[in-house]
């Protein structure tokens, strides 16, 4: 078993706003192990962000209700005080964002934002940290680095600025990479490569890595572990192969139903209907029974536990497992036929 | 980097005609009344009336006048360079007046500047850092305060009380701050501090405004997620880029009062460029105006330019536009 980085449980993250509390994240659990990808995947507002805000203590404490723990090194990261957390945020755990053209200061070089990084942790004279960003710059595959790291980001194409802002993610080899959405912002082409890139370094230094996008595809390619998030909630949470090969969740199938394939014709994309819920109103019972095609009685009444199915993935749904095995296969295959 | 300068150096010169012609327009095109008349003092005769308006120019057509004008104004004329003419009232060269009040004005401007940069800058951080809570609030109710006081009545009251209740400082008119250091500081606190206090409001509210908004960016989370404290966070690079609109701001505000400290300089009696061309134009001493006028033109332009070249260094995104 690999070695656990960090641990979440029982994750909670309220807004208070005027219109009422914001439920953000509720009751989220998972385990991140070194060296693996850990896929959070969900609409806009499903508090995959947020979650991952809360784990590098950038919610403003303030103005946030956060609830559980976030055990990383037997310490709990939601609770740590401000400048324990700046020790920890930037040196073991490290963020890179979804678009790069906004995430690098404008006014500074590039390498110097590197070396900032270097010597927020590190006591080290100016020139080691400038040629550990130019080692780093080199590391995620920026040609000429060295001149390179003396151009400002507007110098800078789109996917170079994601391998820098890697570059400066991994200055003190983090033991977790927390990406949010890094390839949204990119041409197909580059995403390809920016995924490749964070695959190899997480492979190299030996990090865990926590994937949030709203992309199946992405997932589908890196993650070892699918989370699947709804309303701020887990709805369906396993290893990335049985999610896609036996997803059990009706959300979960119409994320995959409205998701693009090579096999499959654009204009058979199959939506899901309605819209994700206000998260200060929360619908009751199953936060998806809504916009749910298998929805029955109990669905809107109580909100259904994250069950463990006989093969170890967690599924949050009413519905007979015996049921589901019937209905997802004969989706697909109405769909594929459908296309063709 | 020396392109740009030099391109904005071309385009300096070229505002300056400009302002140069249309100021010119103003004085010889459209007179409020003769100039040769005024300059001549008390029943003249024609003949010597004659001999004036030939001295001064005056019989040349308008085009041979803005030729001299500005010929004057670049090569110099007998009072020195810039040639600015001669005062039709105090007998004096318009020039050589400007040179006098000009240092008064530009000590004020400078001392003020000061003043309210630091106390703006820091007042606009701080309520913006210490977002919706006592110290903001108290921040934007001085904000409030100081641009809602007229400059007059600020002025007399601190005289009033810094003057002659306590005691503390000089009162009004100018001393030299080469004749006494001390009695110089001790007359121009008062102004320095009373200009700046609108100034300081305005630069306290802008800077808060300006860092709220950069405070959002998406590089600004990336700083904090570097695990940066919060004060390199907020001042390397939250307040840096921040600082466009307040540089903006700044150099029209000095550039403008060069020619307007107008309420100021005389309530304080300092007699500098503002109360130059106050004087200049009740006694209709138009060449005296004309001057006051030229050199706040020439201020606007300067700080305009310098404005631009501060951009540059700020950010490195100009310099390649």
């Amino acid at each position: 078993m690999r070695e656990t980085v960090v641990e979440v449980q029982g994750l909670t993250v309220v807004f208070p706003t005027h219109e009422g509390n914001v439920q953000a994240v509720s009751d989220l659990s998972y385990v991140l192990h070194r060296g693996e990808t850990l896929g959070i995947v969900g609409e806009s507002g499903s508090g995959k962000s947020v979650s991952s805000m809360a784990l590098m203590g950038l919610l403003n404490r303030e103005r946030t209700r956060i609830g559980g723990e976030a055990i990383f090194s037997g310490r709990n990261l939601l609770t740590l005080p401000g400048n324990a957390m700046r020790d920890i945020r930037g040196k073991d755990i490290a963020m890179i964002f979804q678009d790069p053209f906004a995430c690098l200061h404008p006014m500074y070089r590039v390498g110097d934002q590197i070396v900032e990084a270097v010597t927020a942790h590190a006591n080290v004279s100016m020139a080691e940290a400038g040629r550990r960003a130019v080692e780093l710059l080199e590391a995620v595959g920026i040609p000429r680095a060295r001149e390179r790291a003396r151009d400002y980001p507007h110098q800078f194409s789109g996917g170079m600025r994601q391998r820098a802002m890697i570059a400066m993610a991994l200055v003190h080899n983090p033991s977790v990479l927390i990406a949010d959405e890094p390839t949204t912002a990119l041409d197909v082409t580059v995403q390809a490569q920016i995924l490749a890139l964070i695959e190899r370094v997480k492979r190299e230094f030996d990090m865990g890595v926590i994937l949030i996008t709203h992309d199946l595809g992405v997932i589908a390619e890196t993650a070892d572990t699918v989370l699947v998030m709804y309303a701020g909630r887990a709805m369906e949470h396993g290893p990335a192969d049985e999610i896609f090969g036996a997803p059990q969740h009706p959300y979960t199938w119409g994320l995959l139903s409205s998701m693009p394939t090579i096999d499959r014709r654009l204009e058979k994309l199959v939506p899901i209907e309605g819209s994700p819920p206000s998260l200060v109103n929360v619908p009751s019972g199953c936060p998806f029974h809504p916009r749910c095609a298998y929805q029955f009685a109990p669905c809107s009444i109580d909100l259904p536990e994250l069950r463990t199915l006989p093969d170890g993935h967690l599924d949050r749904c009413y519905l007979p497992a015996e049921e589901k095995r019937t209905i997802w296969p004969a989706r697909r295959a109405e769909q594929l036929k459908v296309a063709q | 980097m020396l392109l740009y300068i030099v391109r904005r150096l071309l385009w300096a010169t070229v505002v300056v005609l400009i302002v140069l012609l249309l100021t010119f327009a103003v004085f010889f095109l459209l007179p409020a009344g003769d100039p040769a008349l005024r300059f001549a003092g008390k029943s003249p005769t024609p003949e010597s009336l004659a001999l004036i308006r030939e001295r001064l120019g005056l019989d040349q057509p308008w085009y041979e006048q803005f030729g001299l004008f500005v010929k004057n104004f670049v090569a110099g004329d007998e009072y020195g360079w810039p040639g600015l003419g001669y005062s039709y009232n105090s007998n004096v060269s318009v020039l050589g007046e400007v040179q006098e009040r000009a240092p008064r004005t530009l000590l004020l401007i400078a001392g003020a500047a000061f003043i309210w940069v630091v106390v703006g800058v820091s007042i606009g951080v701080l309520s913006a850092v210490k977002r919706r809570t006592l110290v903001d609030r108290l921040a934007m109710g001085f904000v409030l305060v100081g641009i809602s006081s007229p400059v007059f009545w600020l002025g007399l009251m601190a005289l009033f009380i810094f003057w002659r209740q306590l005691g503390l400082t000089g009162g009004t008119g100018y001393v030299p701050i080469t004749e006494d250091p001390i009695s110089f500081f001790s007359h121009m606190i008062l102004p320095w501090c009373v200009l700046a206090v609108l100034f300081a409001a305005t630069y306290a509210r802008m800077t808060r405004n300006s860092l709220l908004e950069t405070l959002g960016e998406d590089y600004i989370r990336t700083a904090r997620a570097k695990g940066l404290p919060e004060r390199t966070v907020i001042i390397h690079h939250a307040l840096r880029a921040s600082l466009a609109p307040i540089v903006t701001m700044f150099g029209l505000d000095v550039a403008l009062l060069v020619g307007g400290a107008i309420i100021t300089e005389s309530v304080f009696n300092i007699q500098g460029l503002g109360w130059l061309a106050i004087d200049g134009t009740l006694n209709q001493d138009l060449p005296t105006v004309l001057g006051v006028v030229m050199v706040g033109a020439v201020a606007v332009v300067i700080m305009n330019l310098v404005v631009d070249i501060a951009y540059a260094f700020l950010d490195p995104r100009v310099r390649y536009a």
